[in-house]
């Protein structure tokens, strides 16, 4: 009696976490009626957004959501798959504890406190010294030009690099770690040197595992909120250029959602939450696959 | 080698030692460069915020706009509340959860969905998680109050407290249940008396992580706990948080209010660093190895 009431209210708290999904969604549907009957998917391709004359188009905060997380995999991802190789292939034993602790902490540091830091050390730095060299280098481009304020979707991008890096690269760093030693004992037995034991015998058999774990930061990085709603710049433009102002789906909801002007503007707001937790789940679906795919024949994680 | 056509096997050589020292140097100068804004960001966290830190930030009220000397006692005292609402309903749902994932469905179906989407959900953006609360529970509230907040915080937590509680008593070895059951114990009491307490150390662990993860969510808190100027307890009105109250004083156009953003900044950070540090101590200390 006792027994089957224990496992039933255990069953209960399991199945909870689909009664938690199946909630967010209803939420969101729900709430998000008026503007999904009034524009439908005109919503997602408009691009002007002007709460007070009540237009609504969503693709500038697309755009921006995007574009601030394809800069932040540039340049997070060759230097994670770079720390992963260093930790697990080069790394003295007595080292590698304290570099995943350092890398553990960057993962604890709350989103508001990147963002503090940002906008106070960061953005100035990269206006005085790295964005006039990248735009007398990359000028013609036309990615970056000025006029140049600090703050706007590249500033976004690099602070998003920073906050993705460390489980980009723990987890490719995992990944790394479950290729069987014999793998890399056959390549070296051929003679190959360490770079060629890394490429052929690690990251070639880890590289389904590595992409998960890049999507898995993708996903990251698509929802990041406080951080980039700190420094993107708020400004529901496309531009070409990096260095201009931006908005992402997820910082205006932040900024917008509590001075709503009319219920049509919260119902959108609520719409382009419910687009975010879509491509999320989606993202972050695939990339659990990828990363399950390669673990599961595992030994245990062995750090 | 694969990606090159050698001339001759000298310049095959020298080519493979070439590629193999660029290979490690950018190795290690990808982790100088990664390491270096951690520092930066702790150093910078330290200086400022310490500088800013004294003892009216820990007793006082927000000053109003303008006057100097105010603190962030509200927001501690709000915060603290949020943690412990979040956690009397995380932690107990989250390891019921596991338990049902290690002992009853152990390789079933159901099992291997419920923890597909217990780590997807992990994915999902908190502001999210704070506008599905604000539908639930501010909409029909008419008005936003600390115990949404709590909701919010404590939904979040349950996916990694289940997971680690599962993969924690995963680790329990069968002897020890199986002594248990020997003995003609039910099987709900071996579970919470033997095999969960076997395990306690590292479903505390888990439970910290989640609780540090939470402790410095801004997003979801927007919607739901909005934030207070001033004292309060209730859990039907809006409450003070350290990580909204941050949010605010680091955008504001005040000297005084990014200085008191810096030592909230390094408070938030303290606490959950040692609750991290703590998880790490336990961990590598053996107290789990031992226990199987």
């Amino acid at each position: 009696m006792a027994d089957s009431t224990f496992r039933w209210l255990m069953l209960l708290c399991a199945l909870s976490i689909f009664a938690i999904v199946a909630l967010i969604a209803i939420e969101l549907v729900t709430h998000s009626q008026m503007t999904l009957a009034k524009f439908g998917l005109k919503f997602f391709v408009g691009s002007a957004w002007d709460p007070v004359s009540g237009e609504f188009g969503a693709l500038p905060f697309i755009f921006g959501t995007l574009v601030s997380s394809a800069v932040s995999l540039i340049l997070a991802v060759p230097l994670a798959v770079g720390v992963a190789i260093f930790l697990t292939e080069m790394c003295p034993k007595a080292l590698r504890g304290s570099f995943s602790f350092l890398t553990e902490l960057l993962a604890a540091i709350p989103s508001v406190v990147y963002g503090t830091w940002a906008i106070f050390t960061l953005v100035p730095l990269l206006r005085e010294y790295v964005d006039p060299v990248l735009i007398k280098l990359l000028g013609w481009t036309g990615l970056f030009v000025q006029p140049d304020f600090g703050i706007g979707m590249f500033a976004a991008g690099v602070i998003l690099a920073i906050m993705i890096l460390p489980i980009i690269s723990s987890l490719t760093r995992e990944v790394m770690t479950a290729v069987p030693h014999t793998q890399r004992e056959a390549v070296l037995a051929l003679g190959a040197t360490r770079w060629e034991m890394i490429r052929m015998g690690v990251l070639r058999n880890a590289r389904v595992g590595i992409v998960g774990s890049i999507i898995l930061g993708l996903g990251r990085a698509l929802g990041e909120t406080m951080a980039v709603a700190m420094v993107i710049g708020s400004s529901p433009t496309i531009s070409k250029s990096l260095l201009a102002p931006g908005y992402s789906m997820a910082a205006v909801i932040a900024n917008e959602f509590n001075e709503a002007v009319s219920d049509v503007h919260r119902s959108a707001l609520i719409e382009i939450g419910l687009a975010l937790f879509l491509v999320t789940i989606v993202v972050n679906a695939c990339a659990r696959l990828l990363v399950w795919a390669v673990t599961r024949g595992a030994p245990a994680r062995a750090t | 080698m694969a990606t090159t056509h050698p001339k001759s096997s000298t310049a095959n050589r020298r080519w493979r030692w070439f590629a193999n020292h660029t290979a490690s140097v950018l190795a290690v100068a990808s982790t100088i460069l990664v390491i270096a804004p951690l520092v930066a960001i702790f150093v910078d966290l330290v200086y400022k915020g310490a500088v800013s830190l004294n003892w009216n930030f820990f007793t006082k009220l927000p000053a109003p706009v303008g006057e100097n000397g105010g603190g962030m006692a509200n927001s501690i005292v709000g915060s603290a509340l949020l943690l412990g609402l979040a956690s009397l309903m995380g932690v107990p749902i989250g390891i019921s959860a596991g338990i049902y994932l290690s002992e009853y469905g152990r390789g079933t179906k159901l099992s291997n969905v419920v923890r597909f989407t217990a780590d997807v959900l992990n994915g999902v953006p908190s502001i999210v998680m704070g506008i599905a609360v604000y539908g639930l529970i501010v909409v029909p509230q008419k008005g936003f109050s600390a115990f949404a907040g709590g909701v919010v915080l404590g939904i979040m937590m349950i996916p990694t407290v289940a997971r680690t509680t599962e993969e924690m008593l995963l680790m329990v070895p069968h002897s020890i249940r199986e002594a248990a059951l020997g003995l003609g114990v039910p099987n709900w009491r071996s579970m919470l008396s033997i095999t969960l307490k076997t395990a306690m150390p590292g479903v505390i662990t888990g439970c910290m992580l989640a609780f540090a993860r939470v402790a410095g969510e801004t997003a979801p808190l927007l919607f739901t706990a909005l934030g207070n100027e001033f004292w309060s307890t209730a859990l039907n009105q809006p409450i003070a948080a350290l990580p909204l109250q941050i949010y605010v004083y680091a955008l504001g156009p005040y000297d005084e209010w990014h200085r008191l953003a810096w030592a909230g900044s390094l408070v938030l950070v303290f606490l959950i660093v040692v609750s991290v540090a703590l998880v790490r101590f336990v961990t590598t200390r053996g107290v789990l190895k031992g226990a199987s």
